[in-house]
């Protein structure tokens, strides 16, 4: 049975049992509520949670693993006939689940039943015309072997499904009839019910914090397979990248970092500022249109801003300051360059940084604003000496949640600072930054188990721990101010 | 009343610090104080008293103009100031506050230490010369706010941290910092205890020596205890205005009369 009626039925049995334990709810309060120890509807709502969830986990499990029994399963058959490489297997795996697909199609479309096709034999029957019929089309004829594999595939799903069908059904009858009968006037089923909403708070919560234990773990058993094939002081301290032979992270650190320090120059104050215009000085009117305009900024793709890095801000940055230019300085070879991927970048990061500042500042209590208007400050003063230092905690970490995208823009790096990894302290010139550096290294035609590719896990971890570091040292910041004030 | 002529004549005869002429406020479309004409005197403490809501604080905030923050509040008529007109162009609503000060219904302190949120007008308005006179202004408004002995020996923690009375002597020693002509003082005793409430008086009468006082308060006694003048609000009318002794023993106005002795309120 397919997957939506699985999930028709208990939905339609959790249904059943709202209304079936309401009302049995409230026939053994004797029809008055103030009998009972929780509204109806809570009982009702246990017996439907009763039924769901451990019907629908055990679905979504199932329906994760199966798969990947079966394949493991039938890789054996495959094996058993021959050694092969990893290649090899996983093209014959291919066929073998094509063919099982248009086995199946055949049994779902009455074409033929399950026997027939556990019968059917390669050396009797030919399978291809049949596949073909099928709309599957299969590139040579089919081998012994593989249909063998296939009939495996095909029986397993099909004693799995039933399986499954029957588990899940039955698992959602009975949890909801368990909850039925529990029902009564003295059953607390509103505490029961706040157990539940808590525990799939607390399992929403894991799930995100195991994807991210998940996602580090797997960076880390690559990182230190890269570090197997590179030393990881050649890494670490290596000052030259080209990407094969020389691997060393300093000069795209430096870019990353250079790059970042000049978007944050241009998006600190000028974000900064115009949050203190808005939440401050705009009358309703100016700002009813100013904050939407500004927000608008934030939604531009970053790809867009890499356009204009490349085909604006860079020309301009060169006629200014290339041989030539308006100040007659030979500063500036090319578009490409440090300068003008970080001016854009802090034009990207502005309604980012204005617009949390401005939640933060708008957050201060128009009390303390007051305190200091009434004593004859100044609305600059006020700012200055009490808004700020109030809101400062927030506005730090508002920075430093800037930094991090910056650190990890690749967009308008790529278009903007060129791809040319180096240590120099001249803006003017191209620089590359990490996250660029990974792109290149994974769209490359180099094997994912060479050093080459995988030195993509170790930026992408290096990265991460700075990022890391960053967030750690703002809340370290945000303590310390909280402790001070609060 | 007949008891004190002369004094009776020497608060009459004093200077009028604060004149409003037909003044109106509106928060959009409420009209929240109708047409009230009050002239508030030199070197005299005036209590503002009336039913919650009547409009009290917002007529108190008109005096220095911090009704300017509130985006909808709308105000007509004049409010002169020794005879200025305070709602004039040419006037400076930043050096208007400096000279009517204010102490606020609810405590709040800013997020500096207590000896910051004192020198804060003091220093905004560069009246000390040196740290030491700093010291000596700070010292002398927690004095007079009635916090000294609490707060001495930790000048220099959050001033957040006081509990809500201590908060409240210390917005009052604020205001006190920037020596205003006149300060505006509005329910500053509702958070304290007897004994700093009547410090509070206490300064409050201390004041009256070179100040004028506007203070709005829901205690009778208070009013009574401490001002020489009392206007009764009442849906945002000036229903009454005259001596303290007056209003509390001999009131015009039958609405006077009744809140006064607990019938409306
Ligand atoms: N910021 C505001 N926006 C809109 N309406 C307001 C605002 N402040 C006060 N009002 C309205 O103005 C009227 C007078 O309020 P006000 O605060 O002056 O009363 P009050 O006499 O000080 O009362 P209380 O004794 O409770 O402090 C009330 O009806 C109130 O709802
Ligand atoms: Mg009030």
């Amino acid at each position: 049975m397919p997957n939506l009626w699985i999930l028709i039925i208990i939905g339609v049995v959790a249904v059943m049992g709202f209304v079936g334990a309401r009302q049995r709810a409230l026939s053994s309060g004797q029809g008055d509520i103030r009998n009972l120890h929780s509204l109806p509807s809570f009982y009702g709502t246990n017996a439907m949670l009763a039924g769901l969830i451990p019907s629908l986990v055990v679905l979504a499990l199932w329906t994760a693993f199966q798969p990947l029994v079966i394949q493991s399963s039938v890789t054996h058959i495959i094996e058993a006939d021959q050694e092969l490489s990893d290649g090899q297997l996983s093209l014959a795996m291919t066929d073998v689940r094509r063919i099982a697909t248009g086995l199946e199609l055949a049994i779902e479309t009455g074409r033929l039943d399950l026997n027939q096709v556990m019968d059917m034999r390669a050396d009797v029957t030919d399978v291809r015309p049949l596949l073909g019929e099928m709309g599957v089309a299969v590139g040579s004829d089919v081998t012994p072997r593989d249909l063998d594999a296939a009939q495996r595939f095909v029986a397993m799903a099909q004693t799995g499904n039933l399986l499954k069908t029957v588990l899940v059904i039955a698992l959602s009858v009975l949890g909801t009839a368990f909850a039925f009968v529990r029902t009564s006037a003295v059953f607390r089923a509103r505490n029961a019910v706040e157990r539940v909403t808590m525990a799939l708070l607390i399992a929403a919560a894991s799930i995100a914090i195991l994807t991210t234990v998940g996602i580090v773990l797997s960076m880390i058993v690559n990182t230190v397979e890269f570090f197997r094939l590179y030393p990881a002081t050649d890494f670490f301290f290596g000052t030259r990248w080209n990407g094969t032979s020389q691997l060393g992270v300093l000069p795209l650190l430096w870019g990353t970092l250079y790059i970042s320090v000049i978007a944050l120059i241009v998006a600190v104050p000028i974000g900064l500022f115009a949050a203190i215009y808005l939440s401050e000085y705009a009358s309703p009117a100016v700002r009813s249109f100013a904050k939407p305009a500004l927000e608008v900024l934030a939604g531009i793709p970053t790809i867009v801003y890499g356009l204009f890095a490349l085909l604006t801000v860079g020309p301009f940055l060169l006629r200014v300051f290339g041989s030539g230019g308006t100040f007659g300085v030979d500063w500036m070879s090319g578009a490409t360059a440090v300068i003008t991927a970080g001016v854009v970048m802090g034009i990207m990061l502005i309604p980012f940084v204005s617009s949390l500042s401005d939640d933060i500042i708008n957050a201060v209590p128009q009390a303390m604003r007051d305190g200091s208007l009434g004593l004859g400050a100044t609305p600059s003063e006020t700012i200055k000496q009490v808004v700020m230092p109030a809101a400062l905690p927030g506005i730090v970490g508002a920075i430093l949640l800037a930094a991090s995208r910056a650190i990890g823009e690749t967009m308008i790096v790529v278009l903007g600072a060129g791809a040319a990894a180096r240590l120099s302290m001249n803006p003017f010139e191209a620089m590359t930054t990490v996250t660029t550096r990974i792109v290149s290294q994974l769209t490359g035609d180099a094997d994912f188990t060479s050093a080459q590719a995988l030195v993509a896990f170790a930026l992408g971890m290096t990265l991460f721990v700075i990022t890391l570091a960053l967030n750690v040292f703002a809340l370290y910041i945000v303590r310390k101010y909280r402790e001070q004030y609060d | 009343m007949y008891d004190e002529p002369a004094l009776e004549s020497k608060v009459t005869n004093k200077d009028i610090k604060i004149a409003a002429r037909n003044v109106q406020v509106f928060y959009g479309d409420t009209h929240a104080i109708k047409d009230v004409n009050v002239e508030i005197q030199d070197k005299t403490v005036t209590a503002f008293i009336g039913p919650s809501g009547c409009g009290k604080s917002t007529f108190l905030r008109c005096l220095n103009r911090m009704n300017d923050t509130i985006d909808i509040c709308r105000v007509e008529g004049d409010i002169l100031l020794d005879s200025e007109d305070i709602y004039d162009k040419r006037v400076d609503p930043v050096q208007l506050r400096a000279k009517v000060g204010m102490v606020f219904q609810k405590p709040n302190p800013f997020p500096k230490s207590i000896y910051d949120n004192v020198a804060y007008g003091p220093r905004i308005h560069g009246l000390a010369k040196n740290k030491s006179d700093l010291d000596e202004i700070v010292e002398k408004s927690l004095r007079r706010g009635a916090i000294w002995d609490e707060v001495k020996d930790r000048l220099h923690a959050p001033g957040t941290g006081l509990s809500g009375g201590q908060q409240q002597r210390l917005c009052i020693a604020r205001a006190v910092a920037t020596e205003p002509e006149v300060l505006l003082m509005d329910e500053p005793c509702s958070a304290l205890d007897p004994i700093a409430t009547g410090q509070v008086e206490e300064l409050i009468d201390e004041l009256r020596d070179s100040y004028s006082v506007v203070i709005v308060t829901h205690s009778m006694q208070q009013a009574a205890r401490v001002s020489q003048k009392t206007a009764f609000f009442h849906l945002g009318n000036l229903v009454e205005y005259g001596e303290t002794s007056q209003i509390f023993t001999n009131p015009v106005d039958s609405r006077t009369e009744s809140y006064i002795t607990g019938r409306i309120g």
